[in-house]
Parts: C-alpha cells; sequence; structure tokens
C-alpha cells in the first residue's frame, strides 16, 4: 500500500494518481472520476436524494411514526388529511401516511429480489453466450427474442396467473420477464471484447473460460448492466405496482401501494387523498429511480462520451 | 417492384419469415409451459372432485393428457393454428368469439392513443431538438421523464377526477352511456367508425366524450416515448453535412427543419411508433381496468381474477400475435422506406 494515502491533503492527489501503483488506488480513483462526473449533474443528485431517502423511510420506518400500518380505527375511516393524520385515512381507518411509509418497505424489497435474481442470470446468460458463440449463442438469442416478443406486464400476469397471486410470485413473474435484456446488454459487451489482445493474452497464460469469463469478461460488463438495473427499477417498481393494482401482487392487508391505489379507487371521487397519495409515491421513487439511472449513464457508459 | 423479385431480397425474407415463425413457436411453448404449472388440476376441474378414478381416467384419456408432454404441445399447435383456444369457464363462450369480440373496443383506444402521441409526440421532440438546451428541450425532458414513471392506472384515476368529476367535461367509465347501449349496429365493432358511417352523429359524441379521456391517458405514454425519440434522432440528424449545405443554399430555416431532417428521420421513427404502438398494448390492460372499458386488456385480468386460464392464455396469446405483426410490419414498412436496407 501507499504512504501517501495517510495524509489528510493527500487522498486527493492519491486519488487522481496519473499512475496509480496499486489496483485499489486505480479503482478508486476511477470510482473518484465517476462521482466527479455524477456530482456536475443536479438532476442526478436529486434523484440520489431520492433514493437514498427511500432507504431510509423503509429502514427507520418505526421511527417516523408510532402507528401500526394495520391498526384500523374503524370510526375514523376515511378521515381527512389534517394535523394529526397528514395523509388521512383510508377505508378501514387505518393512518395512510403509516401504511405508505411502511410500503417503501415493499417496494424496496420487490425491486432488490428482482434486482438480485435477474442481473446474475442475465449477465451469466449473456456472457456465456456471447464468448462461446455457436449454436449455444443461437439457442440463447432466440429465448430472449421471444421473450422480447411479449408486453412484459401481459407476460408477468400469465405468469402470475400460473402461480397464484401474492408478492413472492410477483417478483418471480417480474424476474421472469426482465432478464432477457440483460443477457442482451452483456452478450453485446462480451461480443466487443472477447476478441481483444488481452484476452487471448490470458487465454495463451492458460487461464481456463471459466476464468476468463469470471475475471475479465464480466465485470467489463458490470457497468452497462448497472445502468441497465437503475433505468429498469422504474419499470419494474411501475409493473409491481400494476400487479398490485390488479389484485395479483401483494395482498391485503399489506401496504403495497398499488394495492392501496386499487382500494382507494372505490373513494375516488368523494375521498381523493386515499388512491390520490400512494400514486405520488410510486411517482416519486420511480422518478428518482430514473434520474438516478440517467446520471449514472452519463458517467458510467464510455459510449455516451 | 425490382426491389421484391431480387434474390437477396427473397433470401432476406425467407429469414424474416422463418424468424417470425419461430417466435411464434417459442410464445405457444411459453403459454403451454404456463397452462401446465397451473396449479388447478384442470382434470379435477372438468369431472368435478366427487368423479370416480375410472372417469377420471377416461377423461384423461380423452384431453389427450395421458400423452408424452411433447405430444400434447404438438396437439395444443395445431389446435391454436386453427384458432381452437377451447372455451371460456368465466363465459361460457368459446374464447375466440371472445376475443374477436372485445378485440375491437382495445384497438379504437390504442389507435386514437397512438395518433394523439404522433401527432402531439414528432413536432414536440422536434421542437425539443431545435432548441437545444433552452426550455422546450427541459420540458420535452420533463415530460419524458414523468411518462416513464408514473404508474398509467393512476394517472387514468387523477384524470377521471380532474376532468370528469371535478370539470365534467369528459364522460365517465364505459364504452359509451347506458342511453346508447346497443345504439349503433355493430359493423366493425369501433364505434367511432359505425356511428359515423351510419350518421349516427349523436352516438358518435357520446362514444367520442368516452374515449378521448382513456386514449389520452395512453397517448402521454406514448408522446414522452415518441419525443424522447424524435428529439435524439433530430440532433443527430441536424449535426449532418447536408443539413449546412441546404443553409447555405438559402431554403428557409422551416424547410431545412421540417422538410429534410425530419425527412430523414421519418424512417427510424417508424420502428419506434410501430414500438410504441406495441407498448401501448401492455397500457390499455391497465387503462381499461380503471376505464371499465370493454376491450382485450380487461378481459385477460377478468378472467385472471376467476382463473380462467383458457381465455387467459388465449388473450396473451393474442397479444402476443399483434405484437409480432407490429414488429414484422414496421420491418417490412422500414425495407421500402429506406432505400439503403436491401
Amino acid at each position: 500500500m501507499t504512504t501517501a494515502a495517510h495524509t489528510p491533503e493527500g487522498w486527493r492527489e492519491w486519488l487522481n494518481a496519473a499512475a496509480p501503483r496499486s489496483r485499489a488506488q486505480a479503482r478508486l480513483g476511477q470510482a473518484y472520476q465517476s462521482w466527479r462526473g455524477f456530482r456536475r449533474n443536479p438532476l442526478a443528485i436529486v434523484g440520489l436524494c431520492i433514493i437514498l431517502g427511500l432507504l431510509l423511510v423503509a429502514a427507520l420506518a418505526p421511527v417516523l411514526t408510532n402507528q401500526s400500518p394495520f391498526a384500523q380505527e374503524l370510526a375514523e375511516r376515511l378521515r381527512a388529511p389534517d394535523g394529526e393524520h397528514w395523509f388521512g385515512m383510508d377505508e378501514l381507518g387505518r393512518d395512510i401516511f403509516t401504511r405508505i411509509i411502511y410500503g417503501a418497505r415493499i417496494t424496496l424489497m420487490i425491486v432488490v429480489l428482482v434486482a438480485i435474481i435477474v442481473a446474475p442470470v442475465g449477465l451469466i446468460v449473456g456472457t456465456t453466450a456471447g464468448y462461446f458463440g455457436g449454436w449455444f449463442d443461437v439457442v440463447l438469442m432466440r429465448v430472449t427474442d421471444i421473450f422480447l416478443a411479449f408486453p412484459r406486464l401481459i407476460l408477468a400476469l400469465a405468469f402470475v396467473s400460473a402461480l397464484g397471486p401474492g408478492i413472492e410470485n410477483a417478483v418471480i413473474a417480474i424476474a421472469l420477464t426482465a432478464w432477457p435484456p440483460y443477457a442482451r446488454i452483456a452478450r453485446a459487451e462480451t461480443l466487443t471484447i472477447r476478441n481483444a489482445d488481452f484476452i487471448s493474452a490470458a487465454r495463451m497464460s492458460g487461464a481456463s473460460s471459466l476464468r476468463i469469463l469470471f475475471s475479465h469478461v464480466i465485470p467489463l460488463c458490470l457497468s452497462s448492466v448497472i445502468v441497465r438495473v437503475t433505468l429498469d427499477m422504474a419499470g419494474i417498481i411501475l409493473i409491481a405496482a400494476g400487479l398490485g393494482f390488479l389484485g395479483l401482487g401483494a395482498q391485503p392487508p399489506s401496504p403495497e401501494w398499488g394495492a392501496m391505489i386499487a382500494s382507494g379507487r372505490k373513494f375516488l371521487l368523494d375521498q381523493w387523498w386515499v388512491a390520490t397519495l400512494p400514486g405520488l409515491a410510486i411517482c416519486t421513487v420511480s422518478l428518482g429511480f430514473n434520474l438516478l439511472g440517467d446520471g449514472l449513464r452519463d458517467v458510467l457508459d464510455p459510449k455516451q462520451q | 417492384m425490382k426491389k421484391l423479385l431480387s434474390p437477396a431480397f427473397a433470401k432476406d425474407s425467407t429469414r424474416l419469415v422463418l424468424s417470425v415463425a419461430l417466435t411464434f413457436v417459442g410464445l405457444l411453448l411459453v403459454t403451454f409451459l404456463i397452462g401446465r404449472v397451473v396449479p388447478i388440476d384442470p382434470l379435477l376441474a372438468a369431472v368435478g372432485d366427487r368423479a370416480p378414478a375410472e372417469v377420471y381416467e377416461r377423461v384423461r384419456v380423452e384431453l389427450g393428457l395421458d400423452k408424452p408432454l411433447w405430444q400434447q404441445f404438438w396437439i395444443y399447435m395445431v389446435k391454436v393454428v386453427q384458432g381452437d383456444f377451447g372455451r371460456s369457464v368465466l363465459t361460457s363462450n368459446v374464447v375466440l368469439d371472445d376475443i374477436l369480440r372485445v378485440f375491437p373496443a382495445t384497438l379504437e383506444l390504442a389507435t386514437l392513443a397512438t395518433l394523439l402521441g404522433v401527432s402531439l409526440g414528432v413536432p414536440f421532440g422536434v421542437i425539443a431538438a431545435v432548441n437545444q438546451g433552452r426550455w422546450p428541450d427541459q420540458l420535452a425532458r420533463v415530460i419524458g421523464l414523468l411518462g416513464y414513471s408514473v404508474p398509467v392506472f393512476w394517472l387514468g384515476l387523477m384524470g377521471l377526477l380532474l376532468f370528469y368529476a371535478k370539470l365534467g367535461w369528459v364522460a365517465g367509465p364505459g364504452r359509451v352511456s347506458v342511453a346508447f347501449d346497443d345504439y349503433v349496429t355493430p359493423i366493425t365493432g369501433v364505434i367511432l367508425f359505425d356511428s359515423a358511417v351510419q350518421g349516427e352523429w349523436e352516438a358518435f359524441g357520446d362514444a367520442f366524450r368516452h374515449l378521448i379521456l382513456p386514449a389520452g391517458v395512453l397517448g402521454y405514454f406514448s408522446l414522452a416515448y415518441i419525443s424522447r425519440m424524435t428529439r435524439s434522432f433530430m440532433i443527430e440528424q441536424l449535426r449532418q453535412e447536408y443539413i449546412v449545405t441546404a443553409r447555405v443554399k438559402g431554403l428557409s430555416e422551416a424547410r431545412v427543419i421540417w422538410r429534410h431532417a425530419l425527412g430523414n428521420v421519418m424512417v427510424p421513427l417508424i420502428t419506434v411508433i410501430a414500438l410504441s404502438y406495441g407498448n401501448l398494448l401492455e397500457g390499455t390492460v391497465l387503462t381499461e381496468t380503471v376505464f371499465a372499458w370493454p376491450g382485450l386488456g380487461l378481459y385477460i385480468t377478468n378472467s385472471l381474477l376467476s382463473a380462467d386460464m383458457n381465455a387467459v392464455l388465449g388473450g396473451t396469446i393474442m397479444v402476443g400475435i399483434v405484437f409480432i405483426g407490429i414488429n414484422l410490419l414496421s420491418d417490412v414498412l422500414y425495407r421500402f422506406v429506406d432505400p439503403r436496407a436491401k
């Protein structure tokens, strides 16, 4: 390790060093450069703040509200927003503010679960197809073609109909429909690097295909996949909310935002807040992911520069 | 015509047809497998759970469920190609008849939405590209971002709240008012068309006031996508040298932008518009639920909620076919419009 890193004013030079002396220094320096680019984009910062806010709200839900998202006060049903209940009450006398806060946990859970299923699957399928080529590639790309030939929500609906309603099944259905674009991206990236000299060099020095894939190809595909995941989050949230709205995702009494809108729909004309406010939460969070994804694409995708 | 006869075109077309056929088989395989993994035993549903074992066994053979899976798939495929999706449990009609009855409503909605999206989105994208970085561009960006972030069913509800309940500008859910139910003799099933042809202008007006809000909501999403793509295509074109040449020649700025640059953008835009039309089919599922619009989307969701698998899978295949068809059409159009594509 270097010693320059330990002096307080030296860390910036250390990060910006033209000739990094260790792998860690090079990586951190790269990350620092990306962050500087990212910081210049105010909209991306707004997106980042929204997502950090979502994480905080989900983590601190019991601190932010002292009520339970399931506690009913039937005497207070459909109470309009006021100083005590900021977002009003729903048809069972549950505090909507509390339910939206706990709903953040559900949204976050769906998004994270889908991402950790989809990104590795797409990455592995795409890089293997691109690296080995041949019939394997043809078959895999055909399969992705078939999946892309469907509108995603309709395919997810068909899967949910087979698996049965529920939030776990909604996650599985969304993941099943979401992986093909990742495989496409990873494959395209792999095709551009598979004949590069450094891959040949690794092969000549005796690295196995598996080693080349995991330590040379996949790391280079990561940034495009990360950008795509972030941009996809909004779509995943919207599909999950759509499934919840149709009664096929999270089931009552779960405070899932889409399901909350569905239950508020009956009271839309007289008690607007029941359906409106969870919808605003969905908009905010998916807008946050879109802004963040746009910002990340600008700094991480070298083709944009 | 010469293009059609060239061997390269023939070879290309064969490849195209083959790839479409393969995609279609894949679509059927997916729906077939979905139908297989349903937790509900299709046999029990057919014979009831009190049926004796020999009846159960007989029906099993009758339905072909004793055959190997690949044979069952073959039978399924042959049936679907003949338009036989089975019977709907919910409506007790043949699924294909149901689909043909509800499809015009979806077609009407998606088409008007696309028309709105194209007629507003393209000029909007062009203006944004010409004023890159200035306020029209920022506005286009915000509209585009919202289009990717707002749930379509929520926007529909908000539209109802504002334009129907508060302002009273449009009619509420449904396709026509009760007074106009079965008023117009169906010819195509597209009410706007049928009523106009028969000169029923009152019915036309009523249908239009019902259609405009759901079509506007869907059209917004199409506008967001189309304007964003138009903008990026236009920016690329405006950098080209022929634009400079056109300006140097002394052509008016309007002619340079709207004729020369936009003319070249039209080719890739065809694909974008086709894609957005396909995406609208997805949006219709949720929009139709919100607006009680009796189309294919509502049919699929209603069948889903009552576990009516034949209807769900039939509807899914139908959407898949339309989706593949639209992509194919845009591919073919592209080949004809773009002189460089051989």
